[in-house]
């Protein structure tokens, strides 16, 4: 009885949500989980990079960008930090100071490349909360109905047979690339993963007494999973999550890049690497520069996932694979 | 252990089956007349009713499959309609240079990782491991194409040791077939070595607190001795299975390194069958390399015998 009073006094998880509080870990307060993840050297680094990659992300219209997608074919391959007369096609003109230099087309690689951020953070964080979503409706499912546990287990064992970068690709070229089809096309490569953890989690807390003393109580089903069982769910699922990110954000370069991903006129950073992959012996950066951001943006993120792990549960070692 | 092989090869029957489904529903999923899209923008009327007609779309959608299935069964995979060839032959033709990738990759990822994962672990905490695992984190947060570029600008460009571009076959010489084959597969080996280093060293360090090692330790054995006949050998077992895990991984990162170093491999075909929309043979590839992770893990499975004497099938 007691272990059902305490759990009664967790937060539930949509109010840990908007609080910023993670419910797994209800022995140790919020303030002391939030000490231990900045005493970690690689949250403290990831945290600063992924803040400034977001800050270009949401700031980039006054960041010193001009029109992603304006050229002038007179002023392509500029190097970086030059500076050049621009005359758009519209054929307005002004100076302008590239600090990324121009593509083969002498579109500015800075804004393509701030502007890029935009695409890959959203991608990242669309493509952890839809397969995240999905996959937790999945694995309840299938951890607490055992009678649907075979055949939906099955379903996500034949899925995840198939590599998932194909996946995504074999996906998006059936339904025509747009930033909502490859959201789409990397959830459903990445949901039997996340299903299968939180279907783990839901068989060990199955057998805990709290829940076997609100079955005893006759609560009902609905109640039950949601006040008893998802709670425990929310860490591992915060750690599964950054990794699907990071995750993302590759795949969609990774479809860029191969010219399979969004239309090629997209800002994006794989965009602007499959652009200069023609060019590459002669203008290397073009293709290492948007390399560089999309690298470190991951980094962040894989070592804020690492951290959270670590901070979150020790023993915690899933890693999406 | 005949036993075995059978059990486990029948508990694989129903995953091929479920990727069956889904191959086979992928091309169902195109947006509008899956005969339209077989046929191209240039079809007419009527070659659209032929393919119609070839692919019995008229009959129910579970017919279909099982139609499907059967030939799929018989090892007709069909025509691509892009090359005008049995898209089987074509799998084929270029399994070579894939194969050669990969074996290598898989070689040289195991030959980096293993060592650095022992050493991690045997310094614990210390400044050595957290470099490693610093090194890591960095090793796989670097996209395939990104490093594929450095290594490119690195070896190719600036010192020029080594060939960038292109494939040789094994048969026409060894030496010249590992320099092509160096760049890309430095380049994957890069990612994998860092997951498998991670791997390696939780693991050591979890068979480093057994029992086992402290009565080792008592007895005086040296400390290298220890890490290879004891911790390592308890270890073999999960480092084996993130091998065979990380296959699919491996599958993706070839489809770009091929297409970075110019390799006229299967990943180059899937890029190509994707671009022209040639569904059989994205039908195939896929099939096929889902064939092999389940086939992958099926070996890894059994490697289990070899590599721990107390697992019996």
């Amino acid at each position: 009885m007691t272990s059902i009073s305490l759990r009664d006094d967790a937060p539930t998880p949509a109010a840990a949500a908007t609080a910023g509080v993670l419910p797994a870990a209800p022995r140790a307060p919020a303030r002391s989980l939030l000490r231990r993840l900045l005493a970690n050297g690689g949250v403290r680094i990831g945290g600063v990079l992924l803040a400034a990659m977001l800050l270009l992300a949401v700031a980039a219209p006054w960041l010193g960008t001009i029109d992603p997608n304006a050229m002038d074919p007179a002023n392509s391959h500029l190097p970086p930090g030059a500076r050049a007369e621009f005359t758009t096609l519209a054929g307005d003109s002004f100076d302008r100071f590239f600090p990324l230099g121009t593509d083969s087309m002498g579109r500015d690689l800075w804004s393509r490349t701030a502007y890029g951020a935009r695409i890959s953070l959203s991608v990242g964080v669309a493509v952890a909360l839809g397969s995240v979503a999905f996959g937790l409706v999945v694995g309840m499912v299938a951890g607490y109905f055992r009678r649907l546990d075979g055949v939906i287990m099955r379903v996500m064992d034949g899925m995840m047979a198939i590599p998932g970068i194909l996946f995504a690709i074999v996906l998006v070229a059936v339904w025509r690339p747009s930033l909502l089809t490859v959201i789409l096309a990397i959830v459903v490569p990445e949901t039997p993963r996340v299903a299968r953890l939180v279907r783990s989690v839901v068989l060990s807390v199955r057998e805990e007494p709290y829940v076997e003393a609100a079955v005893a109580l006759d609560t009902p089903t609905w109640k039950l999973m949601l006040r008893h069982i998802l709670p425990n769910t929310v860490a591992p699922l915060i750690v599964q999550g950054t990794f699907i990110c990071a995750a993302a954000m590759l795949v969609e370069a990774v479809m860029s890049f191969l010219g399979i991903g969004l239309p090629s006129e997209v800002p994006t950073w794989g965009n602007i690497m499959s652009e200069g992959r023609t060019h590459f012996t002669s203008h290397p950066s073009t293709v290492l520069l948007p390399g560089l951001f999309l690298a470190l943006t991951v980094l962040a993120v894989n070592m804020l996932g690492d951290g959270l792990r670590d901070a979150l549960d020790p023993k915690f070692k899933a890693r999406g694979g | 252990m005949l036993h075995f092989l059978l059990r486990r090869g029948l508990a694989t029957a129903p995953v091929l089956l479920i990727v069956a489904v889904i191959v086979f529903l992928l091309l169902r999923m195109t947006p509008g007349d899956p005969a339209a899209a077989i046929a191209g923008d240039a079809a007419s009327a009527q070659d659209i009713a032929r393919i119609r007609a070839q692919l019995g779309l008229d009959a129910s959608i579970v017919t279909q499959f099982v139609h499907w299935l059967g030939q799929v069964l018989r090892g007709d995979l069909g025509y691509s309609f892009f090359y005008r060839m049995r898209v089987t032959d074509l799998i084929g033709q270029r399994l070579e240079p894939t194969l050669s990738v990969a074996a290598v990759t898989v070689v040289l990822t195991v030959l980096i990782a293993v060592p650095l994962g022992v050493l991690a672990a045997s310094r614990r905490g210390g400044r050595l491991d957290r470099f490693i695992m610093g090194a890591s984190v960095l090793g796989f947060s670097v996209p395939v194409f990104v490093a594929g570029y450095v290594m490119i600008w690195l070896f190719s460009m600036q010192l020029g040791w080594l060939p960038s571009q292109g494939y040789q076959r094994v048969g026409d010489g060894v030496g010249p077939w590992l320099r092509h084959l160096a760049l890309p597969c430095i380049t994957l080996a890069v990612m994998y070595a860092a997951l498998i280093a991670r791997v390696t060293r939780a693991a050591v360090s979890e068979a480093l607190t057994e029992d086992y090692v402290r009565t080792a330790r008592a007895k005086g054995i040296a400390e290298w001795r220890m890490l290879l006949r004891h911790a390592l050998a308890n270890a073999a077992v999960p480092i084996a299975t993130v091998i065979g895990l990380s296959v699919a991984g491996l599958i993706g990162g070839v489809v770009v390194t091929e297409t970075i170093y110019a390799i006229p491999g299967l990943g180059q075909l899937t890029v190509d069958a994707v671009l022209s929309r040639d569904y059989p043979l994205i039908q195939a590839i896929t099939l096929f390399f889902s064939l092999v992770y389940v086939v992958v893990n099926l070996l890894v499975d059994l490697s289990y015998l070899l590599l721990d004497p107390r697992i019996r099938y």
